[in-house]
Parts: C-alpha cells; structure tokens; sequence
C-alpha cells in the first residue's frame, strides 16, 4: 500500500510485548493524539530485534524506524534490552556506512504504563522523520541489484525474506 | 505454515468508526487465497465469539485463526482453540481506532467518511497479520513425561509446611536440610506470639509437633547435613546434585520449593550498642534462649535482671548499614518477649526503645498493647544513642521523641532486636538456580502480586522468609501456597511447553555457543550430533525471549511465532506492496 503521498510518510515500530507494545495500548486507551505514520510490529522483547530487520526495513522503503523497549533494568526476560541497547547504538553508528541517515532510525525505553510518554515518543519521532522527508526510493535499480545489496547486509548466511 | 486462515473482525474494537463487514471484504479481496473463512462478530471474546471461531475450527477447515480486534495484551487466555490451530491477533482497536483523531485533534464522526490515514493505518494491520501468520509454523509442543518428587530446600517452619502441604496431596517429597536437625529458626523459639484464639497468649510454636509429622510422614524423606550442588534440566524433569558430607548423589526431581529462611543480623549492626563488648547485651535469639531453658539471667554475674531494656530496629530500616527494609516481625517478638519477662520475673521491669509499632497481624496490635497495658512494658518511641556500664549496670541513653527530652535507663540487661537478613550463601543459591536476588539477598518472586510464589526460573518455587522477612504464620502460609503452586504444574499427566519456544535447525547450526552464552534462561544446551557440537533448546525452560535468535550468527535458532521470516513479512508487507 503506498503511503499516502505528501500527507504520510512511512515509519516502523518494532515494540517489544511487555512494555512498550503495552505502552502503545494505554496510550489507545487512554486516546491519546498521535501521527499516523506509524506501524507497529510485536516482537516478544527488545532483544529479539536483530539490528538488520532495521537495515532492511530502512533499505526497503521505510522512511523512519523506532524500537521501544523496557526500560534498563525492567526487561522482562531480565536482560534482553540491554542486549538491545548494545547493538542498537551500533546499528546507529553504522548506519552511514550503509548510506542511511542515522537520524532515520531511533530506540527508546517506554514502560506498559507510560501512554502519556509513548504518545510524546511516536509524535516526536514523527515530525523528526517529516522535517527529514521521504528516504529515498530505490526505484531505478535493478532488483538483481536490490538482491545483492540485501544478500550482502544479511552475510550470505541470514534466511531470506 | 498456516494456509488455511480463519479471520475473525471484532466489530466492538472497530465500531463506530469502522465497519466490519468492509474490513472483512478488504481481506477477502486482498488475502481471500490465504483465508477460507473471513468473519465479523459482534462480539468475539463473547462466548458466543468464540464458539462461532470454535465451530469454524471443529470443521477442519481452518489451521490458523486470527482476531482482529483487541490487543493481544488482553484476553489471550480467551482464544485458545488447541495445540492444533495457531492463533494470532491483530490489534485494531488500541491502535486504530481508540488512538486515531482527526488531525485538528477532534474525534472522527460516526457514519462519517473514513479518513484515509485511518483506512490505510487498518488495512496496513490487517495485511501484515495476515502474511505473519502464513509464515507461521505449527506448534509441535514436546510434552515429556513427569515427574512429579518435590524437592524442598530448607526444613524450618516453611519448608516443613510445604513439604507436609504437597505430601498431604499424595506428592513425594525430599525434604533437604543444612544442618543437622529440622526446625531452622523456629526451632530456637520458647515461644511465638499469639497464632490461635483469643490472640492474647504467647503460645507453643508447635514446631516440635511439626517435627514429629514431618518424620512420621513415609512420603516425606528428609535429609540432613545436606546441600543443593547442581540443579540441571528441566520442570518435571531436573536433576538434583545433593552433596551431604564428602558424597554426593544425583537426585530426579520435578521441581523445587526454595524455602532456605533468614538469619539475624550480625554484629556489625549490633556493635554500636556495645554487643560482643559487654557481656549483659545480648541479641533476642540470645535471650530467646535463656527463656527457653528456663532461666533468664545475666550473664556476667547470673543474677536475676529486673531491669531489662530492648532496643529495637537493631540493624533495620537503617541506611547507613543499607538495611533501609523493615524487618516486620521484630516489634512483636519483642512485645512477646517482654511479655515473658515478666512471666519469669514478675517483680522486673522492661522498657522497649521503638521507632514505630508495626503490628498489622490479626490481633497483633491487641497484643503489643497488651504489653504495655497488662504487663507494664514501658514504651519509649526514640533512638539510643549509647550503651555504656556503670556500676555493675548497664545505662541506656536514648532520646523520648513524644516527650522531647532524653532518658537514661539502668539496665541490669540489654536485649537487641537484631533484624533479618537473607541466609548465608543465599546468592550463590540463587545463582545455582538461575533465579533473581534483590540487594540485599533475598530471592525475587516472579511478580509481587500475580506471581508471588513462582521464580523466573520455572518450576522453581519461593517461601517463607528467604523472599523477605516473614513471621511464622505469614511463612506457614506461603509454604502452602507454593506446594499448591506444585501440584498445579503436576496436575496434569503431562506438561505441555509453550509454543512460543525457539527451536534450532540442527543443518544451519554450527556449534559455535553463542546462544547459549546469552540465554537469560539456560534453556540452550551444548548437544552431540554426529561427532559435531550443535545447540538444542529445553523447551520447557525457554521462555520465548528470541534473544538467542538475534544473536545466532546463522539464523539457524528461530523462535516460533516471532521468527526473521515472519518479521521480515510484516516488514514487507508495509514497505514493499
């Protein structure tokens, strides 16, 4: 479905399921007003996150990537988000290696209870991503290409998409 | 993988800004392939829902269900229709439809036209359920035999209480003991405050009777002088390393009740009240002791005291020890022994230095006041500052913060109320077992309120004071509850795993250990297969994290339910159509 042009831009939440994805749903409940632009997808903990599901989804199309997770300390699986924190800031750095402005991709730590900080997190992260515009599309590459540049981020050894 | 999804709308969760019957249409033209049976329903987490999803699945037609409608946060417990369909859901109404508004900020009229920024937001979450669960595998739940012996660690009042709780339910239970007698703590007890009606007396502990069910019992082998080397395995099916003497021996068990108690401060705290430095301060185990045999006598002269002075709090709600927790049960035993004192001594007189009265039991406070109303405890709310002889006295200084000024008491004796702190070696315990230790070493439940007994580790169970202090009937209550925890995971023939497990691919798997290394669970282990190194998850163990899948340099460990396939879908599904 492409976006709708000019209006919204196309940004990914990866949350993990006991805080922030938790966090998502009070700030529903609670009707908070947020951008549109985002959508979420569930993974069980921040930790699950590998740093090349964010290499992709930017290098797919999506103009902005946000992970959200426990607060340190908080994880659920008692240590999962500090595995996160750790490859997340390297996926940062990395990231203009990759040709990909780091500002497109960012990760913080909202719990099931903050609605209120999670709707300040996602409109934030939005206008940042709107004031950057839409990433640039790869539509005049070939998609051999496209292939290649995908088998390369994914060491020849991830399972493909 | 699913092929024949059954999707259900919830017209609750999308109503009135949506209609279902359209959304049901959209996935119909989009996805019709993948999905035999596109359904709304009023209502689904209704009985009535979800016996329409029921019928749908009991016709074969269906291998896979997915909800549309609320988050998956809640009623998950609701649409569970066996180990042979998957189930999923797609959270249309926390973030569509509640958290949608109009971009000045006002809410979408019903009946109205759909905005677009709502249509494709619902139609986005929709197509990405779907291509999620067509990448979905089937559960394969190993459901490995039980069994069922109850290991306890611990043979104080708690543990005794647990053992003799699962063994009343007909379990086999191993009841494992530090020291060379059962009774832990308790077992050092005259006396307990009050525990049975009118709530007035200091009764029996009952512990020599417990002792004696204990022993008594053909179900319950206790085993003393005895400790927990190695815990290895799984619930249902752990393997107990107890080492007793210079033997060891490896012990199967189905799961363990930690119930390892608490021990009184030590003298560090108890110090500045010149404990260890004047013979006649003495801690409340000490006098505890000397109440029990029967006679209370100083011990620098054995004369009879008859001015006896406790100090409480020795060692709690102090930061600069960094024991800022209350010790909970010191203010009444404390009470108690006051109370005996007088028993002993009538003609003697106790005074009690408090910071505040904590007796929130059934008739606790009743009792405390007993103390002081009926036997003439005097009560003074202050600090000490200093303990120091004169004369063949010892003289308490302290501050009277009711009356503003400062006392001075003759002492013949000083009792300290020690505080409680966590077993010795507690840690270590914890680390054996793979479970979560506060600060100050006592054992972390899973979840304070809906998980009070369980542990992070499962089949692992807490009671009694070695999770925070605890007073006996607060201790006997626990025990219960986690031998009831016990038999709960036994109840049945066989113990199903949940399917969101990681799983190895035995091929992709190149032994390099990574996903063990950082498991937070230990559910990976090192196997052989064919003369190579591969890992392979404990399925019972595994919570379902997927760190490990994160971290396989191979993507050979995927955690069913979230795995790259199924993420890199959604991923697509937003980015690429």
């Amino acid at each position: 479905m492409p976006v709708l042009t000019g209006k919204e831009l196309r940004i990914v939440g990866f949350l993990c399921n006991w805080c922030s994805y938790g966090g998502a749903d009070t700030a529903g409940v609670g009707r908070f007003n947020q951008p549109t632009d985002l959508r979420i997808i569930r993974v069980p903990c921040s930790g699950r996150i590998d740093p090349l599901f964010i290499a992709k989804t930017l290098i797919n199309g999506a103009d902005g990537v946000l992970v959200s997770g426990c607060h340190p300390r908080d994880c659920h699986y008692a240590e999962g988000n500090f595995y996160a924190r750790r490859r997340l800031e390297v996926l940062k750095r990395f990231l203009p290696i990759l040709g990909i402005d780091p500002a497109r991709f960012d990760y913080t730590w909202v719990s099931a209870s903050e609605g209120q900080r999670w709707q300040k997190v996602v409109t934030v992260f939005t206008e940042q991503i709107h004031a950057l515009g839409p990433a640039t599309r790869h539509e005049n590459v070939s998609p051999e290409l496209l292939a290649k540049v995908a088998s390369a981020i994914q060491g020849g050894n991830r399972v493909a998409a | 993988m699913a092929e024949k999804i059954g999707v259900y709308i919830d017209e609750s969760s999308v109503a009135p800004l949506l209609n279902a019957e359209e959304l049901a249409a959209y996935v119909k033209e989009k996805c019709g392939g993948a999905c035999p049976i596109v359904k709304a329903h009023k209502r689904l987490s209704s009985p009535d829902g979800v016996a329409m999803i029921k019928a749908d699945v009991d016709a074969g037609e269906l291998d896979a269900v997915l909800i549309c409608g609320t988050s998956p946060r809640v009623d998950w417990d609701v649409f569970t229709f066996g180990d042979k369909v998957l189930v999923d859901r797609v959270n249309l109404r926390e973030f569509v439809t509640l958290s949608y508004k109009n971009p000045d900020g006002s809410s979408v009229a019903a009946g109205g036209p759909i905005p677009a920024e709502l249509r494709s937001m619902v139609q986005d979450y929709l197509r990405m359920g779907v291509v999620k669960m067509q990448k979905m595998n089937r559960p394969n739940p190993e459901l490995p035999e039980t069994n069922r012996t109850i290991l306890v660690l611990g043979g104080g009042f708690t543990g005794m209480n647990a053992a003799l709780a699962a063994a009343g339910a007909g379990a086999e239970v191993i009841l494992v003991e530090k020291s060379d007698k059962l009774g832990g703590r308790a077992a050092g007890l005259y006396k307990t405050f009050p525990m049975n009606y009118p709530y007035l007396e200091a009764t029996d502990t009952g512990i020599d009777r417990l002792i004696g069910l204990v022993t008594g019992n053909s179900r319950i082998k206790v085993r003393l002088n005895t400790t927990l080397k190695l815990l290895a395995g799984a619930p249902a099916m752990y393997e107990a390393t107890l080492a007793s003497g210079g033997n060891e021996e490896k012990v199967p068990v189905g799961s363990v009740v930690l119930a390892a108690g608490w021990t009184p401060m030590e003298t560090e705290a108890l110090a500045p009240f010149g404990y260890g430095k004047f013979k006649n301060v003495v801690t409340s185990a000490e006098f505890e002791a000397m109440v029990k045999a029967g006679d209370i006598k100083r011990p620098s002269d054995g004369k009879e005291p008859k001015t006896v002075v406790f100090i409480q709090c020795v060692g709690s709600r102090d930061k600069s020890l960094d024991r800022p927790y209350c010790s909970g049960f010191c203010c009444m035993y404390t009470a108690k022994q006051a109370i005996l004192t007088k028993d002993h001594i009538p003609d003697s007189q106790s005074y009690v230095f408090y910071m505040d009265i904590r007796s929130p039991g059934k008739m606790y406070d009743e009792f405390t006041r007993r103390a002081m109303e009926e036997y003439g405890a005097r009560y003074i709310r202050g600090r000490v500052a200093m303990v120091y002889p004169k004369d063949g006295k010892m003289i308490v200084r302290g501050a009277d913060t009711l009356a503003g000024t400062q006392v001075e008491v003759e002492a013949d004796l000083v009792v300290l109320a020690a505080g409680a702190e966590a077993a010795k070696g507690a840690p270590q315990l914890a680390e054996k077992l793979r479970i979560s230790y506060d600060k100050y070493g006592f054992f972390m439940e899973s979840h304070p309120k809906l998980k009070p007994v369980e542990t992070n580790t499962a089949g692992v169970y807490l009671a009694g004071s070695c999770q925070g202090p605890k007073d006996i009937p607060q201790s006997v209550g626990q025990g219960s509850a986690a031998a009831a925890k016990v038999l709960a995971l036994f109840s049945k023939d066989m113990l199903e795993s949940d399917p969101q497990i990681s799983r190895v691919d035995i091929k992709r798997c190149v032994g390099c250990g990574k996903c063990i290394m950082t498991c937070p669970f230990k559910a990976i282990k090192e196997v052989e297969f064919r003369g190579q190194k591969k890992a392979e998850v404990i399925e019972t163990v595994c919570q379902g994290c997927g760190i490990c899948t994160s971290t396989c340099p191979q993507g050979a460990i995927q955690l069913s339910h979230f795995t790259d396939n199924q993420i890199l879908a959604e991923v697509n599904a937003l980015c690429q159509s």
